[in-house]
């Protein structure tokens, strides 16, 4: 078995990166595009979907990706799309 | 059911969806009030959720704190926080908060408001309550110009931006906020704009835990007028200009820090200085010339 392989190689625990869950509100998006366009691990996309109001909210395409840093959350400025705390990604 | 009310009805049943205590700022708004009324791809909003962060990160009671605005888009901001709140007559707003200050100096009181209520026709509020030191924060978001009544030039509009009252481009020369600030006296002023949300955070913190006359000025993408009138695209693109043409100089003299119409934007602390607040002074001296006659005035 190579060394990288091994569970725990130099007796530490594999690395673990924090993940988010993402939420968001479709009804409340406006379609500004912020969160895609600045999550800085590019999970977002505007979805093809139009919500109520007529605008296309984002989805995550890629939400394995997401550190639950909350980007998103801060830049959007319809409080539509926000991250809880989920568990960490290990390796 | 009316409309509003069935996309609130649409936003509930997401929101018990996803099973958690819904969005972190719904402890901090009036739900009530929500979808608010700010164009797509304005910035307020976002200043909204750096403000809230700021609270949150000093950890202050929000029955310690009062907004304060004046009219206009921005002047908004008072109505939809869920704390106390007043929204003032149009540029008034920095004298309300004196005397919201003054009646209750426990108080953390804080101005959120646009350029043309602070600095245009509350200018003379803004100067007088900055040279006095009244301890109050001030937030301005400076769209540019007076966006909620269809985009009138303000003391703000970069000389040539084309606007309703200048379809021609405007000749004047604009106020440099963060210069006009320091030279009037405030102790703390500060520069951001709407894409830099960790930093306008940061500042928001250091105004609000600093006493004396404390300035962020934050520079908001308003759409619907001066990015439209002006060709920057639209919100976004706003912000991207934003990340290219942005340069962070600490302490720049604020004399530098004048914003062209396509110029880059210096952002930064400029200033951050001790100097007694009005209430201190007052106390000061009067103790000194009414000795044991004087009980200082704490609230
Ligand atoms: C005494 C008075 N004069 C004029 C107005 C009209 N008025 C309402 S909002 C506004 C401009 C607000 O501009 P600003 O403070 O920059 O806010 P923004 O809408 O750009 O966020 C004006 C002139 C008023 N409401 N009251
Ligand atoms: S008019 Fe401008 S400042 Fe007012 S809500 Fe619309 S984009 Fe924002
Ligand atoms: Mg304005």
């Amino acid at each position: 078995m190579r060394i990288r392989e091994h569970k725990k190689p130099f007796g530490f625990e594999k690395p673990s990166r924090p993940h988010g869950k993402i939420i968001i509100i479709d009804e409340r998006c406006k379609g500004c595009g912020f969160c895609v366009e600045y999550c800085p691990q590019d999970v977002l996309e505007l979805s093809e979907r139009f919500n109520k109001k007529g605008y296309h909210p984002p989805e995550a395409v890629n939400d394995h990706a997401c550190v639950n840093c909350g980007f998103c959350r801060m830049i959007c400025p319809e409080f539509a799309i926000y991250t809880v705390e989920d568990e960490p990604v290990i390796g | 059911m009316s409309v509003t009310d069935e996309l609130k009805a649409a936003v509930q049943a997401q929101t018990n969806k996803s099973g958690d205590a819904g969005h972190p700022m719904e402890d901090f708004l009036r739900m009530d009030r929500i979808p608010h009324i700010w164009c797509p791809t304005c910035g307020i909003g976002v200043v909204v959720n750096c403000f809230a962060r700021a609270l949150e990160k000093i950890g202050i009671p929000l029955d310690d704190v009062a907004v304060v605005s004046g009219i206009g888009c921005t002047g908004r901001v008072a109505g939809y926080v869920k704390i106390d709140s007043f929204h003032t007559t149009h540029g008034r707003a920095i004298p309300f908060a004196t005397g919201l200050k003054l009646g209750n100096p426990k108080l953390k009181v804080v101005v959120i408001s646009g350029d043309g209520d602070l600095v245009s026709i509350g200018g003379n509020h803004f100067v007088h309550a900055a040279r006095r030191n009244v301890d109050i924060t001030v937030i301005c978001v400076n769209n540019f110009n007076y966006a909620m009544t269809g985009g009138q030039m303000a003391a703000t509009s970069p000389t040539d931006s084309i606007l309703t009252t200048s379809p021609y481009g405007n000749f004047e020369t604009p106020f440099n906020l963060p210069f006009l600030a320091e030279s009037v006296g405030a102790t703390y002023v500060a520069r951001w704009t709407a894409l830099h949300i960790h930093r306008q955070t940061e500042a928001m913190i250091d105004a609000l835990t600093k006493p004396g006359f404390t300035f962020v000025e934050i520079l908001a993408p308003c759409p619907t007028i001066f990015e439209r009138r002006n060709k920057f695209g639209d919100g976004l693109d706003r912000l991207n200009y934003y990340y290219e043409h942005s340069e962070i100089k600490h302490g720049e003299p604020t004399a530098n820090v004048d914003v062209g119409l396509r110029t880059k934007i210096i952002v930064g602390k400029f200033v951050d200085k001790d100097r007694p607040t009005w209430l201190d002074s007052m106390n000061s001296h009067l103790k000194r010339k009414l000795g044991d006659r004087f009980t200082p005035y704490e609230g």
